[in-house]
């Protein structure tokens, strides 16, 4: 059961296109993560699934509601956490959640059961009467996390939801925010432009660029369309015929001296593939990552506007190869 | 309406408040400095023209306490409300803005909580008003009600440019063109008579603080120069107004 419909919707600002034509269904109870660097339309996207933008065409159901004529409706379904923090900072974590309740209409009755419950999954029982202005970027993460569902909505939304934290804070707040999917049986649709992280979370993503969705599909299944791992060796004379006459072997390219060899299971076939090229002088293998599926859709590199993720040699290796197209 | 929905946009009113009582008692070095300057005016302006000057055969310290008064509500109310600038700018303001309650509602929690916090001020200050013999204590409750109502009016205002700011900046602008004037023109220190020149009697008496002032000096001084309906009318209409443009103003801010 599709629990957001989008048909062909669109939002345009003045004379720029930030949403063209996206036709989408997110499944129930599924974690669904919209990629795609930084003004590709995906915040605009959420926006306007969670009735805070207007469509300039198009319609979309939420729940079975629609944002354009049932808005009020939509809005009890949604969580939102932003992409930049909004906690009260002059309240304590257990006045945020209050607060909170009380602007969803969350009964009297339930209201500190709830609100007891959503501070220990993000383990901040502890810490919940104190000014949150104290916490730590991970902690009001996380309180932000428990304060989108706290109203049980049907769809948590999570703009870019590790954006600012350091790794290892990024990798535990994945887990709250899978932890907390499965706990409360939310259907949860984020976006984010770390692509490795999001092929640990998603069950699906959809890879969206210049406001359109480019593919949609399991992040293996995506992964497995780039055909298969990579392995770039530089050799003095590599024999590309024989290398490419191998029967694993899907694609053999030329690449600045190096050899790029696509193939399938590379850690079985590596023995065998450098024993016929003689005088090897590197080698390195990669798996296909999400961002290799994005380059490969789009053409740019999903992070060339992000410096700051710089620094790794798969993130090297991508530039590197884009730079030889 | 239906009830559940009349229901929860209430319970959003409260939330509101609610949240802006708590922030109120937290701040407890703002309430201090709320009521130390008036208290300054009163006593060290007050008391220092006071030595030379009564006015109607009133000590002039006594003569500016409804003005000073209403000096509190009118600075009180009008930064609460400029204040959502900052809250936007920290992106407090935008998990509320979301949540299923119409933005009227939450203009309308803001201004009880604003007009709350102004409120508690001024009843510290009366708790003073036996160190000004001339003030009758029976006629409190009525200048509350014109404080009251004037509250309304400048949190209203407060919010409706609050919402149209983009930038702390503005701040300062505020308070030069839109608060002092306000005060100065209000006859909170002087009274408003024909001896005023006629440029400034006519400033004075285009500045509906004016009325706000007259009605709470003659609850608490006997004195007044226009009639109670005249100060209650102006007041209570410059409410109305303020409180329609707030809301709209509030409901289009982005």
């Amino acid at each position: 059961m599709s629990i957001i419909e989008i048909k062909s919707l669109i939002k345009t600002f003045g004379k720029i296109q930030a949403v063209r034509d996206i036709d989408l269904n997110i499944e129930k109870g599924e974690i669904f993560g919209l990629l795609g660097p930084n003004g590709a339309g995906k915040t605009t996207t959420i926006g306007m699934l969670c009735t805070i933008i207007c469509p300039t065409s198009g319609s979309a159901k939420l729940a079975g509601f629609d944002i354009v004529k049932n808005p009020a409706a939509v809005r009890r379904q949604v969580g939102i956490v932003f992409q930049d923090p909004t906690l009260d900072t002059v309240l304590t974590g257990h006045e945020n959640l209050e607060l909170h309740a009380r602007l969803y209409g969350v009964p009297a009755k339930q209201r500190e059961k709830r609100i007891t419950e959503m501070l220990e999954l993000v383990d901040l029982k502890g810490r919940s009467n104190d000014i949150t202005r104290t916490y730590s970027g991970g902690m009001r993460r996380r309180l932000e996390l428990a304060r989108g569902l706290l109203h049980k909505p049907a769809v948590l939304f999570l703009d870019e939801p590790t954006l600012g934290l350091d790794p290892q804070t990024r990798a535990r707040t994945w887990d709250y925010i899978k932890k907390m999917a499965q706990k409360e049986q939310t259907t949860v649709v984020l976006t984010t432009h770390y692509m490795e992280e999001a092929q640990l979370v998603c069950d699906r993503v959809g890879i969206i660029d210049q406001g359109k969705i480019m593919a949609l599909d399991a992040p293996d299944n995506l992964k497995e369309s780039m055909g298969g791992d990579l392995v770039v060796i530089r050799a003095k004379e590599p024999p590309l015929q024989k290398i490419q006459n191998l029967p694993y072997v899907k694609e053999v390219k030329l690449n600045d001296g190096a050899v790029e060899i696509t193939l399938k299971d590379a850690h079985l076939h590596l023995p065998e593939l450098l024993s016929i090229i003689p005088h090897v002088e590197c080698v390195e293998t990669r798996m296909p990552t999400l961002n290799d599926v994005f380059i490969k859709l789009t053409g740019h590199d999903i992070r060339k506007d992000s410096p700051e993720d710089s620094g790794s040699w798969v993130d090297s290796v991508a530039r590197y190869r884009q730079r030889g197209k | 309406m239906s009830d559940n929905r009349l229901q929860k946009e209430l319970m959003g009113i409260y939330a509101l408040w609610w949240r802006e009582f708590i922030v109120f008692r937290r701040e407890k070095s703002r309430i201090v400095s709320s009521i130390v300057q008036p208290l300054m005016w009163l006593f060290l302006f007050g008391s220092g023209v006071g030595a030379s000057i009564n006015i109607s055969d009133i000590n002039y310290r006594d003569y500016i306490y409804p003005g000073i008064l209403t000096m509190s509500v009118l600075f009180g109310s009008v930064f609460f409300g400029l204040y959502i600038v900052w809250d936007r700018k920290l992106d407090v303001l935008k998990a509320v803005l979301v949540a299923p309650v119409s933005r009227l509602s939450i203009f309308m929690g803001k201004v009880l909580g604003g007009c709350t916090d102004v409120t508690l001020q001024i009843l510290i200050l009366f708790i003073f008003s036996f160190l000004f013999p001339s003030v009758n204590p029976w006629g409190i409750p009525l200048a509350l009600l014109f404080l009251l109502i004037t509250s309304i009016a400048l949190v209203s205002l407060g919010l409706a440019i609050g919402s149209m700011l983009e930038s702390l900046e503005g701040f300062q602008v505020v308070s030069t063109f839109v608060v002092f004037p306000l005060f100065f023109l209000s006859g909170a220190l002087f009274p408003v008579d024909n001896k005023l020149p006629l440029w400034l009697q006519s400033l004075v008496k285009l500045n509906p603080l004016t009325y706000a002032v007259d009605g709470v000096r003659g609850a608490l001084l006997n004195v007044s120069t226009f009639p109670f309906y005249i100060d209650f009318g102006v007041i209570t209409f410059f409410a109305v107004i303020m409180f329609l443009l707030g809301s709209v103003l509030f409901s289009r801010m982005k």
